[in-house]
Formats: structure tokens, C-alpha cells, sequence
């Protein structure tokens, strides 16, 4: 690179040793595309001077742009004065508060709402079925409802999501069945993973939802690859990544999120800062005023919504794909919310947080319960559909996992499927191997068949 | 044990077209016999009846020798091995060029890493291995508008050695792609884009910085397509220059074979001269599978004569360099040079070392392994990685395992030492394998 510039420096060097301004902006002007850094004419700059005035003092065109000069000493403030401000639609009590959003349906909303309840009943109930040790793990999403549904409900189908962990309400928007999820976290013969993954590590091509994977952050940068890959076949989607407020303390977010500005890819980049990561709160995480400045860092749009209310979501979401896919530019976006439930069932969170503070978030800023309550100001809800709804969603995920516990588990021979497109010879000698020992000792391997 | 008719290889020169299994890609052009070659066999193939195992009570595999390329699978059947399905290259050529065999290319010269060109007459093209990579690579991209290569400044610079010299101008900077400094993460974009249809190439700038793209390597490339249930797929490249060079200190000398060779899910291949490099580079990008392709950053410039026709060589096939009866010399890379260098002392003293380049690191070709060590009852493996856990260490498990009866004596690996590269060149020198070691080292196995 260095000489590739050393080499410009040399044909554009003038008589006072002053860079032709013109020809530099021409070469390191950001927003041109590629091509833009080709060999330009000289041409002066119309604002800027010739060479043998020296231009104007109080400007400098550096690479990367032109900057004003100033004589004061001045440090920019670690902490701003006020904290970004958070767009919201809908009070405590579920009252719009704002004319600024997109009018959604009834047929739209009702969805949205059995959606959020089915995802917060099927979340409770495999909770409780990995305390009663039927599952081996679960993550819940309580308190994150409305991410996960208004965020889903403004996607299309043709968008590509990108999840960390805790989205798997996305998923149920798309049309995952109950009986899938509780497959998946059964690991049997009914899971299209095959039973390789985490429960809860759902993945589905059929609904453009991809396969998490238990690190975190790495999708971030899949997510830019796959919008860039998008913008190159020139479809009209984009892509949609999830990370918590842990997760933008990774490596990957910081190059996702420079890589997304530099390659203007149509990417969504939705944070879910939920106050915690496992146990550790924001401020240990970091310093900034959470992650919506951190947009203008590096270039990329950004706003902040609050995360518990369906309809700001919803209309962020809504907004940022519009732009993400017309302007060709990344969007971020961070949503305040609490993760009311534990980190995962490997986790208790009163061990570092007061569980007053966690009953205060479920009682009062429940994302379902405001949801409803818009609902039925609109009149589009009433209580019997509620109970009816409840019922339902309780009676269908209990039925659910018992299907899933009786379905056998994949056979043996998956181990070494999908690990390439064919297996290779060592992988076949290793089968081998294994089916003989399963063969020879049956008693030791009775649940299993190849 | 393992007991079996005589297997006698050769390399047929005709045309094999009426042998052609269906669903399997004319061979490749054959690759020009090394100087020190005995002359051409005549062509021939052999039906070998059965191999038993009698230890292990393997099923019994029937093999057809037809090719110099197949592999017996777990279910019996003779495949092409994992590029099975590139049966749509229909301009390569049915003839194996018998037309080359006269002509000697490529030669040792006394200076590794420097071939001198002979004077045969200038009517094919010849290329050093850069140009080798940029002609597979160009290929790719015309004949399939979803290959695209992302790293640092590959586009408008042209890649920092020079690889994708002047595919940005003709394919546009969205197909060559430059990226900001940070291996993991576009390493982890081209895997979120072959997850999405493109089939990107990743370029290092040095093998070594994919150390930073460990985690997505590991952790993302090698696993999605088995986590997801085969839902996915991640048909992505991971090429770059790696090695031992001339001083370019301890960061920059690395050997990545070693640490990325446990990773299930890829593929690894090393490329050692511009036929196999264009080869290599061309069957990767058409490979569904994640392959990482290691090049040499000392052996850009060695030229030889490139085949004018298409060729797609396979990822998992050892290439036979020299054959011979004494002694079975394994190498790939750079060492092979060092390896054929030894060899022509060796031959002066009376020795005849066969020399195979084994090229597929992951997985091994033990077959063409195999069929040496029967023959030659004696194994000297020659790598670059260090001493600890280095592709040698791998190999020689593997050999002792399979292939126990049939050794004569324990198998010799010479390897580097365990020790960062010094940046002094006499020290430098003499971390890596000499040949003068090898040329001992055989002595002393033969004796």
C-alpha cells in the first residue's frame, strides 16, 4: 500500500513540495467507489488555492478527507453531557406515545402477540424441562420478546438472519413448529441438524435462519459476507445479525462493523444490550455510552430503540432494511432491554445481581404484557382470547416435548456424515471401526443402531 | 496384515477414455516426467483380485487399478474420491498428452527454489507457480461468476506477491475484494458468503496471520456444514504463502499445516510446482468442501511448462516424483526440492530413491503411500513443519499404523527444529532440512 501512494507522491509532489490538493482528494475522497482511484488530471481545487498561494490556512486535506484547523486545545468528552435518546412508540401502560411509527394490521399484530406468548410459554416450559433433566440445556429469551418478534415481523422471508443465541422467537415468526424446536432440543431423528448441535443452536435453510453456533460474535462478520454477497447478486434483501452487548466487545464486532461500512454492505446489525453478559453488567464491559455511538466510529447509521416496546422495534427494523437495502449501507441498531431470565440454564443470576432488580424488569417493563395492553386499547385483544391463547400455546409445547422425548435419537452413522460431502477413507475406516465395536458389545450400546 | 497380489502402477500415456468409469473427468494432462525419470513404462493396467485383511476382518474391497487416481470406499464402491461430482469440465482433453513425456521440464538446479528452462522449443507456455495461481484462478472466475477473492490488497495492488495480479480491473472490485486488517473477520465473511452461494477464495498475505482466523477456521468454516445438519455449505479457499522464506523472521516463517491439520471438515493441500499449483488451485475452488491450499513463499518464481489445455487435478492424490526401489522419500512443498537435490547425489552413489510429493495433507493418499512402502520397505519423510507435531509426526503415525509389517526399519523424519525461525541467514539455513541431511539420512537407512 505504502508504495502504491509513495508512487502518486512522487508524480504529484509541486514546486514547493505541497501536494496538488485536487488529486489527493481525487485519490482518498472515501465515498467514491474503487474506481475513483485512478491516475486524475491535475485540476486545482476550486475551494483551495493553487500551489503558490498555499490555499486556505485553516484547511488540510489529509488523507481521508478534508479537516478544518482550529488554534484551541480541546479534548473531546469521554462521556457525553446526555445519553443518546431512546426511541419508544408505547408507554409503561401501553399507550402510543409517539405518531412517528409504522401502522401495522390486525392481522400483523394479532400474529406478533401469540407469537411473543407462545415464545414465552415454550421458553418457561423447556426451562423447567432441563431442571427436570429431560433436556441438557436450554437459553431463554424472557424479557426479549418483543426483539425477537418485532425485529422478525418486519424481515422478509428472502432476509438472511444471523443469530447469536437468543432469538429464537425469529425463527418461530418464520415457521419453525413447536415440534421442531423441542426436536432440536431433543437431538433426534426429527432435528435437520441431526442432532450435531446445542439445544437451542437451532439452524434452518428453509427459513433463511442460520445455524448458531455457540461462539460469540463470529456470525457478525458472516452476516457482512453474506449481505455483501447479496449486493453482488443485486437481490432486494438484506441480512440481519443479533449479538448481545457482550458480543461488541469481541474483535468481530469491531471489524464486522468497519467491514460492513467500508464494503457498504445491506446489513442489519441489531444488538440486543440487555444489561449482562453471563455475569458480567455493562458497566464492565464497556465505557461508551453503550453500542449506538459506536456507530458513528466507524461510519455506519445507527439508533436506539427501547427493546421492550414491539412497536419501535418493529418500526426500527422496518426502516433500517428500507435504507439497508435501497441505500446499499449498513444500519445499527441497539435495543435497551433486561435479560430478566438467567443467562442459560447453566447460569443463576441472583448469585450477582439482586433479584429484586430482576422481579422489578418482569413485573413491570414485561414486553408482552405492554404489547397487549396496545392490543387491547386497539380493541384487537380480549381476555378470553388470552386464556384461550395461554391454553393453547402450554398444551401444544407439553405435547410437543413428549412427542420429541419418544422419537429415537439419529443413528450412529451421522457422526461422520456432513463432516465433508462424501466421507473420506479415514472416515469410513473410523465407522468401520466403531460399527464392529457397537456389533461385538450390544450390551454397552443398547440405545444405539447405525 | 494385509494380503494382495503384486500391484504394479504405471502411467499410461494413451488415450484412457474407453476405460472412463461414467460420471468421472477425463484425467489430467500428465504431469512432464522429472530429468532423473527412467523412461516411460508401457501402458498397462492391472486387475488386482482382492486385498484381505486378515487382522481386522475388513470386508473384502475389490480393486480395479484403471487410473493413477481412485480410492475404495467404506461401501466398496471405487470412487474418484470427493471430486466425484466435476463432471461438467468437458473441454479437457481425452488424450494424456503423450506428446510431453519426451519433453524434460522442470530440473533441480543447484540452488533450491531456482529451475533453470530448458531448450526445448517455445511453443508452450511456461509459468512460475505465481502465474500457475493466477491462470487457475482467472479460469475459475470466467467459468463460474460466483468465485470471487477477498484479502488484503488483492484488488487494486494486485496481492502482495502478486497472485491476483490484474483480476481487478477485469472483474471489478466487488469480485476481487480488498478488506481492512483483520483475519478473522473476513475470513469469517467469505464463510458467511459461501453460505449464502459465492465460492470465495481467502488470501493471507502470509499463512501466518491466519493464525488471527483461527477461531473461524476451527470453529465456524470446519464445523457449520456438520452442525447445521448438512444444511450448509461451505465451499470456500483458504489459500496464502507460508513457509520458511529467505529472512523474513520468526513471524513470518511460519508453518500453518502443522496447527490446522486436527480441524475436522477441511481440507488441506500443498502445491509444489506450477502444474500442480494450477491443478490444486482449480480443485479446490470447484470443491464443495472447505480446502486450505498452502503454497511456499520461496517457490513463486519456479517455472515450468503449464499443459495449454484445461486441467482439474485430484485434492486427495500424492504425486509420484521419482520412482524408484530403495527407498520411499515423502515430502511436499519446498522440501521436495531440497529432496530431488539429494536425489540426484544419491543416484550418483547408487541409490534409488523413489520420491513421491504427497500434496494432499489432509487426508493422506495412503494408498500411493502404501503401494511404496510395499515396495520399497523403507520410509524417510522430509517436511518443513517442526519436529513436534508437525505433518510428519502425523504421517509416520499413520504409516506405523497401517503399514507395520511391511517396514524394514523405523521410519526417518527429517524435520525442522523446534524453534522460532532465526532471521540470521546462516542460522536460518540450517533449521530447516538440508539435503546433505537427507542424503545421510538415507545412507544410513540403507545400509
Amino acid at each position: 500500500m505504502a508504495l502504491h501512494f509513495s508512487k502518486y507522491l512522487k508524480q504529484k509532489m509541486g514546486y514547493l513540495g505541497m501536494i496538488n490538493l485536487r488529486s489527493w482528494s481525487c485519490c482518498f475522497y472515501q465515498k467514491q467507489p474503487y474506481l475513483s482511484r485512478r491516475f486524475e488530471s491535475f485540476k486545482a481545487d476550486k475551494q483551495l488555492g493553487s500551489l503558490h498561494n498555499g490555499g486556505d490556512p485553516q484547511v488540510m486535506n489529509f488523507p481521508g478527507g478534508i479537516v478544518k484547523f482550529t488554534p484551541e486545545l480541546k479534548f473531546l468528552s469521554d462521556t457525553p453531557e446526555e445519553r443518546i435518546h431512546c426511541y419508544r412508540v408505547l408507554d409503561d401502560s401501553g399507550q402510543p406515545v409517539s405518531s412517528n411509527f409504522v401502522q401495522i394490521d390486525k392481522d400483523i399484530a394479532v400474529k406478533m402477540y401469540k407469537d411473543m406468548v407462545t415464545l414465552q410459554t415454550m421458553d418457561t416450559i423447556f426451562y423447567d424441562a432441563q431442571r427436570q433433566g429431560r433436556i441438557s440445556f436450554y437459553v431463554t429469551a424472557i424479557g426479549e420478546e418483543a426483539i425477537n418478534i418485532g425485529s422478525a415481523a418486519a424481515l422478509g422471508m428472502d432476509d438472511l438472519v444471523f443469530p447469536q443465541y437468543r432469538e429464537a422467537g425469529v425463527l418461530l415468526w418464520r415457521g419453525f413448529t413447536l415440534q421442531d424446536f423441542a426436536n432440536q432440543c431433543f437431538g433426534n431423528k426429527g432435528d435437520n441438524g441431526k442432532g450435531r448441535q446445542m439445544p437451542a443452536h437451532y439452524g434452518s435453510n428453509k427459513h433463511n435462519y442460520i445455524t448458531i453456533a455457540s461462539t460469540v460474535a463470529t456470525q457478525i462478520p458472516h452476516a457482512v459476507g453474506a449481505a455483501y454477497s447479496l449486493k453482488m447478486d443485486g437481490r432486494e434483501a438484506c441480512t440481519i445479525t443479533y449479538f448481545g452487548d457482550g458480543g461488541t466487545s469481541t474483535g468481530d464486532f469491531h471489524a464486522g462493523l468497519n467491514f460492513a461500512a467500508v464494503m457498504e454492505a445491506p446489513v442489519i446489525l441489531f444488538c440486543r444490550n440487555n444489561g449482562w453478559a453471563i455475569s458480567t453488567p455493562v458497566s464492565d464491559q464497556f465505557r461508551s455510552d453503550g453500542i449506538v455511538v459506536r456507530g458513528q466510529a466507524y461510519g455506519v447509521r445507527s439508533i436506539r430503540v427501547d427493546g421492550n416496546d414491539a412497536l419501535a422495534v418493529f418500526t426500527a427494523v422496518h426502516v433500517a432494511r428500507k435504507m439497508a437495502i435501497s441505500e446499499c449501507r449498513p444500519v445499527l441498531i441497539e435495543a435497551l432491554t433486561y435479560r430478566a431470565g438467567h443467562h442459560s440454564t447453566s447460569d443463576d443470576s441472583s448469585k450477582y445481581r439482586p433479584i429484586e432488580e430482576i422481579e422489578w424488569w418482569r413485573a413491570t417493563q414485561d414486553p408482552v404484557a405492554r404489547f397487549r395492553k396496545w392490543l387491547e386499547g386497539q380493541g384487537w385483544w380480549t381476555t378470553p382470547s388470552e386464556i384461550e391463547l395461554r391454553d393453547h400455546a402450554r398444551r401444544e409445547v407439553l405435547h410437543a416435548i413428549q412427542v420429541a422425548e419418544t422419537v429415537e435419537k439419529p443413528s450412529l452413522k451421522e457422526i461422520f456424515t456432513d463432516v465433508y460431502d462424501v466421507p473420506p477413507s479415514n472416515l469410513c475406516d473410523q465407522e468401520k471401526s466403531l460399527r464392529k465395536t457397537v456389533e461385538r458389545h450390544p450390551q454397552d450400546y443398547p440405545h444405539f443402531l447405525f | 496384515m494385509w494380503l494382495c497380489s503384486p500391484l504394479i502402477h504405471s502411467y499410461s500415456s494413451t488415450s484412457l477414455s474407453s476405460r472412463h468409469r461414467p460420471n468421472r473427468h477425463n484425467p489430467p494432462p500428465s504431469p512432464p516426467p522429472h530429468p532423473l525419470t527412467p523412461p516411460p513404462r508401457s501402458s498397462f493396467s492391472v486387475k488386482v483380485a482382492c486385498l484381505i485383511d486378515l487382522s481386522s476382518n475388513l470386508e473384502v474391497h475389490c480393486i480395479e487399478r484403471k487410473t493413477s487416481f481412485f480410492f475404495i470406499h467404506c461401501d466398496g464402491s471405487l470412487t474418484s474420491g470427493l471430486n466425484l461430482r466435476n463432471s461438467r469440465s468437458a473441454r479437457l482433453s481425452t488424450n494424456a498428452v503423450a506428446t510431453k513425456q519426451d519433453n524434460v521440464t522442470a530440473s533441480t538446479a543447484s540452488k533450491p527454489g531456482v529451475t533453470n528452462v530448458d531448450e526445448t522449443p517455445p511453443s508452450k507456455p511456461i509459468g512460475n507457480i505465481l502465474e500457475a495461481l493466477r491462470e487457475g484462478l482467472e479460469e475459475e472466475m470466467e467459468r463460474d461468476p460466483r468465485v470471487c477473492v477477498m484479502g488484503e490488497d488483492v484488488g487494486h495492488y494486485g496481492g502482495s506477491y502478486k497472485v491476483t495480479k490484474g483480476l481487478a480491473t477485469k472483474y471489478g472490485d466487488l469480485r476481487v475484494l480488498d478488506t481492512p486488517i483483520a483475519e478473522n473477520s473476513f475470513t469469517g465473511m467469505a464463510i458467511g458468503a459461501a453460505m449464502t452461494g459465492l465460492r470465495p477464495i481467502v488470501e493471507g498475505m502470509n499463512m501466518g496471520f491466519l493464525l488471527l482466523a483461527f477461531n473461524q477456521i476451527s470453529n465456524n468454516c470446519g464445523m457449520l456444514h456438520y452442525t447445521s445438519g448438512g444444511q450448509f455449505k461451505i465451499p470456500i479457499v483458504i489459500r496464502g504463502p507460508g513457509g520458511v522464506g529467505r529472512q523474513l523472521g520468526a513471524e513470518h516463517s511460519q508453518r500453518l499445516e502443522s496447527y490446522f491439520q486436527s480441524i475436522p471438515g477441511i481440507q488441506m493441500v500443498a502445491c509444489s510446482t506450477p502444474y500442480n499449483a494450477k491443478g490444486l488451485m482449480k480443485a479446490a475452488i470447484r470443491s464443495d468442501n472447505p480446502v486450505i491450499l498452502f503454497e511456499h513463499v520461496l517457490l513463486y518464481n519456479l517455472k515450468e511448462r503449464i499443459p495449454d489445455e484445461e486441467y482439474v487435478l485430484n485434492l486427495e492424490e500424492a504425486e509420484m516424483v521419482r520412482p524408484g526401489e530403495h527407498v520411499t522419500i515423502l515430502t511436499y512443498s519446498r522440501m521436495r526440492y531440497h529432496v530431488m537435490q539429494a536425489a540426484k547425489t544419491l543416484v550418483n552413489k547408487g541409490y534409488d530413491p523413489e520420491v513421491i510429493d504427497i500434496r494432499s495433507l489432509k487426508p493422506f493418499d495412503l494408498y500411493t503411500i502404501g503401494n511404496s512402502v510395499k515396495k520399497t520397505h523403507r520410509v524417510v519423510i522430509v517436511e518443513e513443519c517442526m519436529r513436534t507435531g508437525g505433518i510428519g509426526a502425523s504421517l509416520t503415525a499413520s504409516i506405523n499404523e497401517n503399514f507395520h509389517d511391511y517396514l524394514d526399519a523405523p521410519i526417518v523424519c527429517l524435520s525442522s527444529q523446534d524453534v522460532p525461525t532465526p532471521y540470521a541467514g546462516t542460522l536460518e539455513e540450517w533449521t530447516v532440512v538440508q539435503p546433505a541431511q537427507i542424503v545421510a539420512a538415507v545412507e544410513q537407512l540403507c545400509r
